[in-house]
């Protein structure tokens, strides 16, 4: 039977995982999925805490987040292609234009 | 009656913001009209007071006339109050009464300038006369700061009123800033009476005075008389602040007359008087006053013996007389020295103006080696010109001698034999080159250089081209009044103060000795002022009868002397300069370092320039701008700006524009913030 301790455990290790693509791919799509898993890492939090305080609170917050996740992907994904037609490249350090 | 006095100063403050506002629009005839017609009323509203004022008995003669509280801060109450008493309407009428005749003087003087600058020049005048009559009618230090700031301002003003030439407006700056330093001391004596008696009312400190014991007062007194007379210095031009006066020559010269005469440099010796009962308590300072006025008597006689420009000649005479006033008031005598203000008002502006209607006719020369001859052109500016030089060397008969004898026979009578004597010989000097004056300007032949050299040089008035230097006008009607009436002056103005010796009753030292004593007046028994002061009270010990009675026949000696020397400096000054001229270049060439040092007036400028001016423009330079200012101060500014821009410089490395590097940074902030919750 699983513990709150292992989902915490899961959880901790997909944000990780997640983090750590965020900062090594070279690749924007690869970065935006990294986020993804970065956001579900904390969703399995919430709804795991959720349930082990007997609470749905931590499910409607899960809710909320996979909304802005679909939101900010669509987004993101739209930035992206925007980004590829004016480099012709997907390598986010080809995009440090953003500076004084 | 009372509300009266308020109007005197008030008309000319009127006349003054007429012009100003609106003299570009007014004809010259309209704005020099205003101007005289301000100072005709407040001359008639100050007759009538003082009339009104003689009518009282002779312990009654003080008038108030408060206008508003004007501070008032728990004990500190300075009302605006004006007060006539004998020694102020007698000020006033000088102030009003000369002063309206240079006004009149200048309504033709002044006919060559624009309307725009003939307003300006008006208000100035106007303004001029309302603060010397607020200085003379205020009732308190502070009202009386007021005018006395008011006069400097105006002098400034008018000194260097044509400021486009570059020493005019020197001058004007010159006199600001030296008066100035007199202010500073004149400021702090205020403080410390103030601390000292609580109120800044004349009348309440010298009663405040008289009551304290000698032992108490005795340094504080002194030192606080002191810094007054070292304003009074710097506003009458004594020794060592004297040295704005013969630059202020830069103005047009009615205003040298309204300065020199009526105005401005008489209040000094006014103030002193005013508060004759306090200078009385301070033995010392009645000293140095007595000595620093004879020493300038002495200095500015002998410069003016030697000077070229008719106007500075008249300059150093007026430093040379307003010693003699400060020598009366530093041995007592200030009935004396207040009477020889008063007829020195007469034939000083009078010098004055005759010196402007020569300068006038010649067309802007001052320099008296290039005149000559002027007599038979210039009738009136010569006769009125000649009675004034007989009145300020003191022949008998006329207005300088009684008041001049005056002050010489209480130095004597004083005890101080030294200072008699040298103004003594003050009084020689005054006769010689008085009529070194007249004969090298209205006698002898005028040098054939003179037309040609006539527009340049110390040239005072613009004008000039279109007129043949053989061509000379007399003074025109308006200016030939104010000469004859100043004439008539100089020679009856005397009158007033006949010696008991000569069977005259001084009439003019009567009435205004109550305003010298307030304290006296209330208790009689001590109305005395004897001799001068003596070692240990303020009041000597004789009457002033008794005085008189006793000293009749060492006064009637001194006169006879004092007559002899103004002749003989008169015969001096005839023989070295109407006679034998050669005699008076042979001295000059046989004594070449004294005439030096006197034509370059004992080098006061230029050992001034180096000790002080020229250290403080050094200082002010090098240390001030260029170390302080553009060193400390634009570096700290500048520093600040600098300081911005390099730690932004700084802080920009971390902006790389790398999103990783910013998640990164992000999420190094939220270990870090974490962290230290847990480790916590």
């Amino acid at each position: 039977m699983p513990t709150l301790s292992h989902y915490l455990v899961l959880s901790a290790v997909l944000f990780s995982i997640g983090t750590a693509g965020v900062f090594l791919r070279r690749n924007l799509i690869a970065i935006l999925l990294s986020v993804e898993i970065m956001l579900n890492a904390v969703n399995l939090t919430f709804v795991a805490v959720g349930r082990y305080i007997g609470s749905v609170e931590g499910q409607i917050i899960m809710f909320f987040v996979m909304t802005v996740a679909a939101a900010e992907a669509a987004i993101g994904l739209a930035i992206v292609i925007a980004l590829f037609r004016q480099r012709e490249t997907l390598n986010p350090d080809a995009f440090t234009a953003l500076k004084w | 009656m009372t509300t009266v006095l308020r109007l005197i100063p008030l008309f000319p403050f009127v006349g003054f913001l007429v012009n100003v506002f609106l003299g570009r629009r007014l004809s010259k005839r309209v704005s020099g009209g205003i101007a005289c017609l301000a100072m005709l009323a407040s001359f008639l509203v100050g007759a009538i007071a003082t009339w009104t004022l003689v009518q009282r008995p002779s312990d009654a003669r003080v008038v108030d006339d408060t206008v508003f509280l004007w501070i008032a801060s728990g004990d500190f109450q300075i009302p605006l109050t004006f007060r006539l008493d004998p020694l102020a309407a007698l000020m006033v009428l000088v102030v009003t009464g000369v002063g309206f005749l240079i006004h009149l003087y200048s309504v033709s003087y002044m006919h060559e300038e624009t309307d725009g600058e003939y307003a300006r020049y008006f208000s100035y005048l106007n303004l001029f006369a309302s603060f010397m009559l607020v200085l003379v009618l205020g009732a308190n230090f502070l009202v009386m700061f007021v005018g006395w700031e008011g006069v400097g301002l105006c002098s400034y003003l008018l000194i260097g009123f044509w400021f486009k030439k570059r020493s005019a407006a020197d001058a004007g700056k010159k006199a600001f800033v030296v008066n100035r330093i007199g202010d500073f001391a004149f400021i702090v004596g205020m403080l410390l009476a103030f601390r000292e008696f609580g109120t800044l009312d004349f009348r309440e400190i010298a009663f405040e005075a008289a009551r304290l014991s000698p032992e108490v007062t005795f340094g504080l007194i002194s030192l606080m008389t002191l810094l007054f007379f070292i304003g009074a210095t710097g506003k009458s031009a004594q020794i060592p602040l004297y040295v704005w006066l013969p630059d202020a020559m830069e103005g047009p010269t009615p205003v040298s007359a309204l300065i020199h005469a009526a105005t401005m440099v008489t209040a000094g010796v006014y103030m002193i008087g005013r508060n004759a009962a306090l200078f009385s308590l301070a033995p010392i300072t009645m000293d140095v006053v007595a000595v620093i006025g004879t020493a300038t008597a002495l200095m500015a006689g002998t410069i003016g013996l030697v000077q070229n420009d008719i106007k500075r000649v008249l300059a150093y005479s007026t430093v040379s007389q307003l010693g003699y006033m400060f020598l009366a008031m530093g041995v007592g005598a200030f009935a004396g020295g207040i009477f020889h203000l008063y007829t020195h008002a007469f034939f000083k502006a009078l010098l004055f103006l005759g010196s402007g209607a020569v300068i006038h006719a010649l067309h802007g020369e001052q320099d008296i080696r290039n005149m000559g001859g002027l007599r038979r052109d210039l009738p009136i500016t010569y006769w009125t010109f000649v009675i004034g030089a007989l009145a300020i060397a003191g022949v008998p008969g006329l207005s300088g001698f009684f008041s001049k004898d005056e002050i010489l026979y209480r130095t004597f009578a004083g005890g101080h034999t030294l200072l008699w004597t040298v103004g003594a010989i003050t009084s020689l000097l005054t006769a010689t080159y008085m009529f070194r004056l007249v004969f090298l300007t209205f006698h002898g032949e005028r040098p054939e250089s003179a037309g040609s050299t006539a527009h340049h040089g110390g040239s005072d008035h613009g004008h000039g081209a279109g007129h043949g230097p053989a061509h000379l006008h007399d003074a025109p009607p308006t200016m030939a009044v104010p000469l004859v009436l100043l004439a008539i002056g100089s020679v009856v103005a005397g009158y007033v103060g006949v010696p008991h010796a000569l069977g005259g009753a001084n009439r003019i030292e009567g009435f205004l000795e109550p305003s010298f004593h307030p304290v006296a007046v209330h208790a009689p028994a001590e109305a005395g002022v004897g001799g001068g002061h003596g070692e240990t009270a303020a009041h000597g010990e004789e009457s002033p009868d008794a005085d008189a009675h006793g000293g009749a026949s060492v006064e009637l000696t001194l006169m006879g002397v004092s007559s002899l020397i103004a002749l003989t400096g008169i015969g001096l000054a005839s023989v070295f300069f109407l006679r034998r001229r050669e005699l008076a270049q042979a001295t000059a060439a046989r004594l070449p370092a004294v005439y030096r040092t006197l034509l370059n007036k004992y080098y006061v400028d230029e050992v001034y320039d180096a000790t002080v001016v020229h250290p403080i423009q050094r200082t002010s330079e090098r240390v001030l701008w260029k170390t302080v200012d553009a060193g400390m101060i634009d570096g700290i500014v500048n520093g600040a700006g600098a300081f911005v821009r390099g730690s932004a410089a700084l802080l920009r490395l971390s902006q790389t524009g790398s999103v990783r590097v910013y998640a990164a940074s992000i999420f190094i902030g939220v270990l870090l913030v974490v962290g230290y919750y847990l480790v916590r």
